[in-house]
């Protein structure tokens, strides 16, 4: 199909179905929107992870004349299950997939590329969802995207609610509103481990400023 | 007169838009002499006032069932908010996807105009067989805070609003049926009743009523707000209800009263859970919630007196 009418129909996807869907259903709750711009490239957005939605509801944050500029890392195994999801996922929800059984290709390669490529890439420092709404641990793949490209920037999100109306392990969607906080980019200083402490502290602060209301 | 202005919903909405176009105006004057910008917030309002007045007027204008459909949008964002500022246990999550299910089966009645279920469906049915699905849950922990904040929330944002809506299927002595006039009534002056109560309490308050749970409701706007009320309610009873000028004036200080009372049981309730506004999506006045407190005590009461003095039967 040609590249054109795959843009087009992306931008109807998210544009005309996923984001009235998210704002009605759902409820997007979002603080400081203006930090989530894509100009000064390249760029990450690194957003905690509590659901399958995840991806969806960061990307429908983004202008739609931003859109075609965005990739969302994602798990292979899960979006990319058959021949057309595999399709779907890559050219209309737009996910680089990485392979979380760490194939014999190393997994950071397909977003270092796509940050050579002038794409903003959404990930998610933790991995894996966890338990719904309960921070893990950041991993350290995002440090070494930085050591090999120092000039990006990280734009850190943290998300509330998702977990509640969507977690692992259950099929059935219940609406709650979801909180969304976006904090100032963070740059690399050379060093790898105050550069997760750095982003670890920066997820507190954007947890605490939300408030966010845990299960009892 | 004829065309437009036959139907009293039409004079009833042309008066709104044109209080509306004088808000806007009164705002935009001080909004030229605003070097520290602090009218942001009331302009957010009136232009937010503009959208919601807006949605309002089409549902009514088009068919009665868009206005059921409005109404149950309105109770299934109310009802979404409160769950999300409320704290609840993980065991409550399948629960509430079935507390989600009773906003179209409510809405159906209204639709219908089955009374008979409609006014027990939630207060009865739910209420009593709600808590037994909590218990196949399995966690009795937390199990009353869980039951009595989800049936509280039920009835706030559902049972209540839900009301409005069967304004527009209700049988009325006179061998009418209310309609979209008797919504725009109790709407106008509901939400007029808020707006009063704010201005007055600006301009005179002095003497606080409850500091504990709101510190901006004063003797002086709430007696403002229930007179302007009461003022409103006769000149607009002649256009849009059946309703005798003793009956107007009551009713008026009545709904007065009601508001003030929802509006501050919200503040409590938002004390409670120590946040400022349920929710963000309406600029200038906060979530859902926070627009529609005074109408979900106003709407069920309102309801039913009109039904015990007007109503059919």
């Amino acid at each position: 199909m040609k590249q054109n009418v795959i843009q087009f129909l992306r931008l109807c996807f998210y544009g005309v179905v996923i984001r009235p869907i998210l704002i009605l259903m759902l409820g997007l709750n979002v603080r400081h929107l203006e930090r989530l711009s894509v100009e000064d490239m390249p760029r990450l957005i690194a957003a905690n992870h509590n659901s399958h939605l995840d991806a969806l509801v960061l990307m429908s944050l983004f202008k739609l004349a931003d859109l075609p500029k965005v990739k969302v890392v994602a798990a292979k195994d899960y979006f990319c299950r058959t021949p057309f999801l595999t399709w779907f996922s890559m050219n209309i929800i737009g996910i680089i997939p990485i392979d979380r059984k760490g194939g014999e290709q190393d997994p950071l390669a397909p977003v270092l590329s796509a940050l050579d490529a002038g794409y903003t890439v959404v990930i998610f420092p933790e991995g894996t969802r966890g338990d719904p709404e309960k921070r893990q641990p950041l991993k350290y793949g995002i440090s070494k995207v930085l050591e090999q490209r120092p000039d990006t920037q990280i734009t850190p999100v943290f998300m509330h609610g998702l977990g509640k109306s969507l977690p692992r392990g259950e099929a059935m969607l219940v609406p709650f509103v979801c909180e969304i906080n976006i904090g100032e980019a963070v740059r690399w200083d050379g060093d790898r481990t105050h550069l997760i402490e750095t982003l670890g502290a920066c997820f507190d602060t954007l947890e605490a400023e939300l408030e966010p209301k845990e299960w009892l | 007169m004829s065309g437009f202005f036959s139907e009293p919903v039409h004079i009833g909405l042309a008066i709104v838009l044109g209080l509306l176009l004088s808000a806007s105006v009164i705002v935009s004057v001080m909004r030229m002499r605003d070097e520290d910008n602090q009218y942001k917030e009331l302009s957010d309002r009136v232009k937010s006032w503009w959208v919601m007045i807006g949605i309002f007027s089409l549902a009514l204008l088009s068919s009665p069932n868009v206005s059921v459909v409005l109404f149950a949008l309105i109770s299934f964002l109310a009802f979404k908010e409160f769950v999300s500022i409320i704290p609840l246990r993980r065991a409550d999550r399948r629960v509430l996807f079935w507390a989600y299910l009773t906003i179209p089966f409510q809405y159906y009645l209204v639709a219908t105009g089955w009374y008979g279920l409609f006014v027990v469906f939630i207060p009865v049915w739910v209420f009593f067989l709600l808590p037994f699905r909590f218990l196949i849950a399995g966690q009795t922990d937390g199990f009353l805070k869980s039951v009595s904040a989800i049936s509280w929330g039920l009835m706030i944002t559902v049972f209540a609003v839900s009301h409005a809506a069967f304004l527009m299927k209700l049988p009325l002595s006179d061998g009418s049926v209310g309609g979209p006039a008797l919504i725009l009534f109790l709407a106008v002056l509901n939400q007029g009743n808020d707006v009063a109560q704010y201005v007055w309490g600006k301009l005179c308050g002095k003497h606080k009523i409850i500091p504990s749970v709101s510190p901006n409701k004063t003797w002086e706007g709430f007696l403002g707000g229930v007179g302007t009320t009461a003022v409103l309610s006769v000149l607009l009873s002649t256009i849009l209800t059946p309703f005798s000028f003793g009956f107007a004036i009551m009713i008026g200080i009545f709904l007065g009263i009601t508001g003030f009372i929802g509006d501050v049981t919200m503040s409590a309730l938002k004390r409670d859970l120590r946040i400022k506004d349920a929710g963000a999506l309406i600029p200038g006045h906060g979530g859902i919630l926070d627009r529609i407190d005074s109408l979900s005590l106003s709407a069920p009461l309102f309801f039913h007196m009109v039904r015990y003095f007007y109503g059919a039967g």
